[in-house]
Formats: C-alpha cells, structure tokens, sequence
C-alpha cells in the first residue's frame, strides 16, 4: 500500500541523506533488507497510533535539532568495576576503553565482526527487530538496523561477573549518533550490561538481546543528561526457559526520549521485567515509555514498573502492552505506570493495553496521577524537614518502587544518588 | 514557655470560626491538660500552632519562650522545640521509618547550629529509646506507620518525641485507639520524658490517660474557648458528671 504524500516525503528526505555502510556480505545484507522495510513502512509520524502522545518529528527530520553538551557523569556505575567500552559522538574510542576481552565473554564492535563472513551475531542483527516490527511497526529500529556505524557484540558462555559499561560520551554538539548493540546470553549464562550518557544530540540506538535456556540478562542504564538531547532506543529480547531479563532506565533530562522495549517470552518459567523512572523538568521535556510484552510460553511471569517526576509543564507517556498467547496459561502479568505531577503544568497519558488469549492467567494493570500528599508533607515539616527536603524525600518515596526493579543493591544505591541530587538542584 | 493570648481561627475554606478567643500559659516543666467535648476546638488549636495549612488566625498570638509561633513555617516552630504528637500518625510508603527519623533529627539539629549525628551515635540512641518503648528493629525498618497497629503508631509518635526532645510537647489525643497496655506503654514514655525544661499539652477526652500522665492543670475547653481552668480534680468531676454542668455554668 503507498504511503500517505507527508509520509512519502518525510521518509524520502531522510532516507536519501543517510548512507548504509560497508560490511561483510551478511551484515550488508540484513542492513540493505532493513533499509527496504524502512522503506516500505514509512517514518513515524504523529498520526501513527503509537506515536499519538510523542512527536516525532524531530526524530524524523534530516537535521538533528542541536543540543549543548553538559559534561559527563564519569563517575556513575564506576563502583561496580565495570568493563568500559567508550563511544564519543557515537564514535569508538579504543584509547579509552578497556581491552574488549574478559571471562566468559566474547565481545567484539560491530564495525570489526561487521567484516567477519561468518559471525555469532548474524542470527541476531536485524533479526529480532524484524521479530519486533509485528504487530507495531517500529520503523526507528530498521533505519537504525540499516545505518548503524557501531556497536557491541556481547557473548556470554557463562557467569561473567564484571559488569560491561557502554559509556557515550560527547564532544561535539549537532550531530547524531547511531549505534546497534547485539547480547546473546548462552544457556545458564549471565551478563550485565550498563550504560550512560548521551553520544550526540540525537542518538538512536538498538539492542537486541537473545537470552538462552537458563540464562540471565541485567540491564541497567542513565540515559544522557544533555539538556537539549533526543533519543530513541529499542530493545528487542527473545528469551527461553527458565530465563531471566532485567532492565531498568533512569532518565533525568533531555527534551525528547522515547523508550521501546520488546519482549518476547518464548520458554516456560521465563521471568521479564521491564522499568524506569524519569524525572522531568520543564515543558520542553517529554518522556515516552513503551512497552510491548508477548508471553509465549507456560507460567512466564512480567514485570512493567514506571515512574514518572513531573513539573514545570513537563510531560510523560507510557504505552504498556501485555499480549497473552493462546496456551500461555500460568502467566503472571503485572504492570503499573504512575506519575507524580508536582503541579498543574505537567502532563501524564497512560496508554495500558491487556490482550489475553489464554483463559487460566492472573494480569493486573494499574495507572495513576496524584500529587504530593499534604498530609505526609505536613507531617515530614512538623518534625523539623524543610519543605524542600520533604518534598524530595516524598519523591524519592515515590520512585522507590521502580528502583527496587534493580537487582544489584550497588547500582540501584549509585541511580539513587543521582536521583536526590538531581532534585537537591532543581528546587521547587 | 507556650503563651497564647486571644487566639481566633477560622477555617480557611469555610470562613467557619472556630477558635473564638483562646488563652492559655504553659510554664516550664508544667503538664497541662485540654478536655472537652467534641468539636470545641482542641486538636485545631494543635493543628494552628504546629503550623498546619488551612487555618486562618484572625486574631491573638502565640509564643513559645517569647518568639512568635504563629510567623515560622512549620519545620521552624520544631526546631525552636515544639513538637505535635499526632491523633492520627500519617503513614509515609517508600521511607523507611529510620531514615525518617534520621533525616528529622538530623535536619533540627542543623537548624539549631550543631553537627549532624554520625550513623553510629544515632543508631546507638534510637535503640535505646526504641527499647524502652518496645518498638522492635523490625518497625524501624519498615516505612514510616504502614501496618502499624494503633498502638504502634503511637508507641512511634513517642519515639520521636524521644529522638527529637522538643521543650514544648503537643499530644493531641495520644489515647484514642490504644488498650490499656498500650496506655500504660505510651504513657510511660512519656513520664520519662518530663523535665524541667520540658512542659507537656495533653489534649484528651478522657481522664483515664491523666491517670498516667498527672498533669498540673486542667482546662475544660468548648465552643472555642477555655471555660474553665483547675487542678486535677476538675478531670475527675468530668469524668463523673460530664460537661454538661461545666457547659451551662458557663452560659
């Protein structure tokens, strides 16, 4: 079916000004394929059912809105010794990162296993976003399949105890980075993936994730703190029995993030949970949660936990789907989006989607919108908390829940510092 | 210590009167005692001079050791050493209730000047005085009152007290909701902490807790006023013959 004329036309410019790079045979292929959907889906634009409440013009566009670069947070997740890999502009920075080898662990960029004809990875790049393109198309993550210069391949053959650390650091403002992540976690293995920071003023980045029988995958990230910074990231997970995915964002600034993640359970006893909180100041920040969880399989148990800080006009967004197959019986499904809207400005639109052929399944979904609690607050003065302090210990309160998604006390403990003090900053 | 003098209130939204003239002095280490019936104003006099939002003074003053109560934001007037024992404790989800008592304890002792607590000396004091309120390790981990029983949640309003040893306390209704035992408890907790710097507000429907909290003076409070004033005998003469001979003597 031939696009609408605006969408045409959007789609045309920006796919005539990105160019797909070279690669061994197979990585050029799934990329000239992903380019063809691309294609053939036409970029979001509002009119899209899942891109209602987020603009995504400014994704879309040939040009990268500029953005001032802040310096960056070298410090966080510094504590869990991590293996560092570092991107600068979206660019690898060999000097400054860590020797790409550890135990258990095979990881590789994309730009060198690119140039092997026969690699791991190639059952995966492309393949799990395609996965992913249905029942929503996501055409973001195909022009990202298609045009990603870089990226980490991860291979975990066992327990790989030091976390792997992707830092994106950025130097110039205007530009855009592009960087496509692909985990293959082996059976009853178990890795760790951070990350944090902004790469460019627009950064789309992809990770598909394959969590094997008995395997284990964490996912802990800051996204970039860059005043001015849009961003788009999908996660695509396909996951076996008996597996374990984990993955939590915090968000503290930026104008426009938009988060994808979809799962796909397809063994027994698999365990999926999916949160983040985001706390937002300003109405030029906008912050989109989406969700799309598929169990598959028997007794699969989902987790969706999203919390939202708003204030000064600020908006959030949370699109959360839990789609239960037929024969998926013993699914647990548990999602909850909340917002805390600190005044009359800010904005929260909840989009929760249950959809559930299987007849023998315990699914709750709840959202919420409130305030602070005069009560609490009152109570917290009364014994001597300023009204500030209060009100960022309320908040905090609030956030907990989703943090305790975190299953690494150091880490969490290392989002929570950054969380009080960012609101320690931002008075009021 | 607590001087107010012709204290009226409104109700802010209602534009309700509801203290019409109130005046009271509690000097240093005195207890005093409110009672009275429903709805003549007590737990808003509490309320007004712990700072609560919604009330409207239209009238009068209040001191505490001569700096005026009624100018300071609420986290002000506990650091000068009032204190409120609440009716009914608010429960806080998400802090934990060491943490919140950390955090008070901490934030008055930087508003009066002094280093905060290190993690160890206050770990050492809120055991000891969790102890003798036999409040066990595991209600100070959980958050703050959430599936406290009543009594806990008033055994907890007195470790605050405890914590934060304020000069002027306000126990509104600290008896409402407890059993004997956790009476006794309470009021146990509190005699401890009675001094000679410390005066004590008790506001209360029923002579049973002055049982265990003797106070100095009793005041019969009704319609917004203060309609009489004596020793303790005048809780027992309500406790046997009610108000209604206090209301009409006072008509």
């Amino acid at each position: 079916m031939a696009l609408p004329q605006f969408k045409q036309d959007a789609t045309d410019a920006r796919l005539d000004a990105v160019t797909v790079p070279e690669g061994a045979a197979w990585l050029t292929q799934a990329r000239k394929d992903a380019m063809t959907r691309t294609a053939t889906m036409g970029l979001p634009h509002r009119r899209d059912e899942y891109w209602k409440y987020t603009d995504p013009a400014t994704l879309v566009a040939v040009d990268a809105p500029a953005a001032e670069v802040l310096d960056d947070d070298d410090a966080i997740f510094s504590d869990a010794k991590p293996l560092t890999l570092v991107f600068v502009d979206g660019v690898f920075d060999a000097a400054a990162s860590d020797d790409l080898t550890g135990e258990n662990l095979d990881i590789a960029r994309l730009a060198e296993a690119g140039a092997q004809d026969i690699h791991w990875a190639k059952d995966i790049y492309g393949v799990l976003e395609l996965a992913g393109q249905n029942p929503v198309q996501r055409p973001l993550a195909s022009l990202n399949t298609a045009t990603a210069t870089d990226g980490v391949l991860i291979r975990a053959t066992g327990p790989v105890d030091r976390p792997v650390c992707l830092r994106y650091r950025r130097k110039e403002s205007g530009t855009d980075a592009v960087l496509h992540h692909v985990v293959r976690v082996e059976p009853g293995a178990k890795v760790t993936l951070l990350e944090t920071g902004s790469a460019a003023a627009r950064l789309s980045t992809v990770t598909e994730v394959s969590v094997a029988d008995g395997g284990e995958f964490h996912h802990v990230r800051q996204q970039g703190r860059d005043h001015g910074r849009r961003m788009n990231t999908h996660t695509f997970a396909r996951i076996g029995e008996g597996s374990v995915f984990k993955s939590f964002t915090l968000s503290l600034n930026g104008v426009l993030t938009r988060n994808d993640c979809v799962i796909e359970m397809l063994g027994d006893d698999a365990v999926a949970h999916v949160a983040g909180a985001c706390v937002g100041d300003g109405d030029g920040f906008h912050h989109d949660d989406t969700v799309f969880i598929t169990h598959d399989a028997l007794r699969g148990e989902s987790r969706q936990v999203f919390k939202k800080v708003l204030r000064n006009g600020a908006v959030g967004v949370f699109q959360g789907k839990i789609l239960v197959k037929e024969g998926a019986q013993k699914t647990d499904g548990y999602q909850i989006s909340q917002s805390l809207l600190l005044d009359d400005d800010s904005q929260f639109l909840a989009k929760p989607e249950l959809e559930i052929y299987a007849d023998d399944v315990a699914c709750s979904h709840g959202s919420t919108s409130g305030a602070i609690s005069e009560e609490a607050l009152f109570y917290l003065r009364s014994r001597g908390v300023s009204e500030k302090a209060a009100t960022n210990l309320l908040t905090l309160a609030f956030l907990a829940e989703a943090l305790e998604e975190i299953a690494d006390e150091g880490l969490a403990e290392d989002l929570r510092d950054r969380l009080a003090g960012w609101l320690d900053r931002h008075a009021g | 210590m607590l001087e107010i003098k012709g204290l009226k209130v409104d109700l802010e939204e209602e534009e309700k009167s509801i203290l019409k003239g109130v005046d009271l002095t509690v000097g240093a280490g005195e207890v005093h005692a409110i009672m009275g019936p429903n709805g003549s104003g007590k737990s808003t006099l509490s309320y007004v001079l712990s700072g609560k939002d919604g009330y409207e003074v239209t009238a009068g003053s209040a001191t505490l050791d001569g700096a005026d109560l009624l100018d300071m934001e609420p986290e002000e007037r506990a650091a000068a050493g009032l204190f409120l024992a609440f009716q009914y404790p608010v429960e806080i989800p998400g802090v934990g209730n060491m943490t919140f008592l950390r955090t008070a304890v901490n934030a008055q002792r930087k508003a009066r000047g002094q280093d905060e607590l290190s993690a160890g000396d206050f770990l050492k004091e809120v055991r000891a005085r969790a102890k003798d309120l036999k409040i066990d390790a595991e209600m100070l981990k959980r958050p703050v009152n959430v599936g406290f029983s009543g009594g806990e949640k008033k055994r907890n309003e007195i470790l605050q007290m405890a914590m934060l040893e304020p000069k002027m306390c306000i126990l509104d209704e600290t008896d409402s909701g407890l059993d004997v035992d956790a009476m006794k408890l309470v009021s146990e907790g509190v005699n401890a902490l009675r001094s000679e710097g410390r005066s004590f507000l008790v506001i209360t429907h029923y002579q049973r807790l002055l049982d265990h909290i003797k106070p100095d003076v009793v005041h019969i409070m009704s319609n917004g006023r203060i309609i009489k004033t004596g020793g303790p005998d005048l809780a027992l003469e309500v406790e046997n013959n009610g108000y209604a001979d206090l209301l009409a003597e006072a008509e």
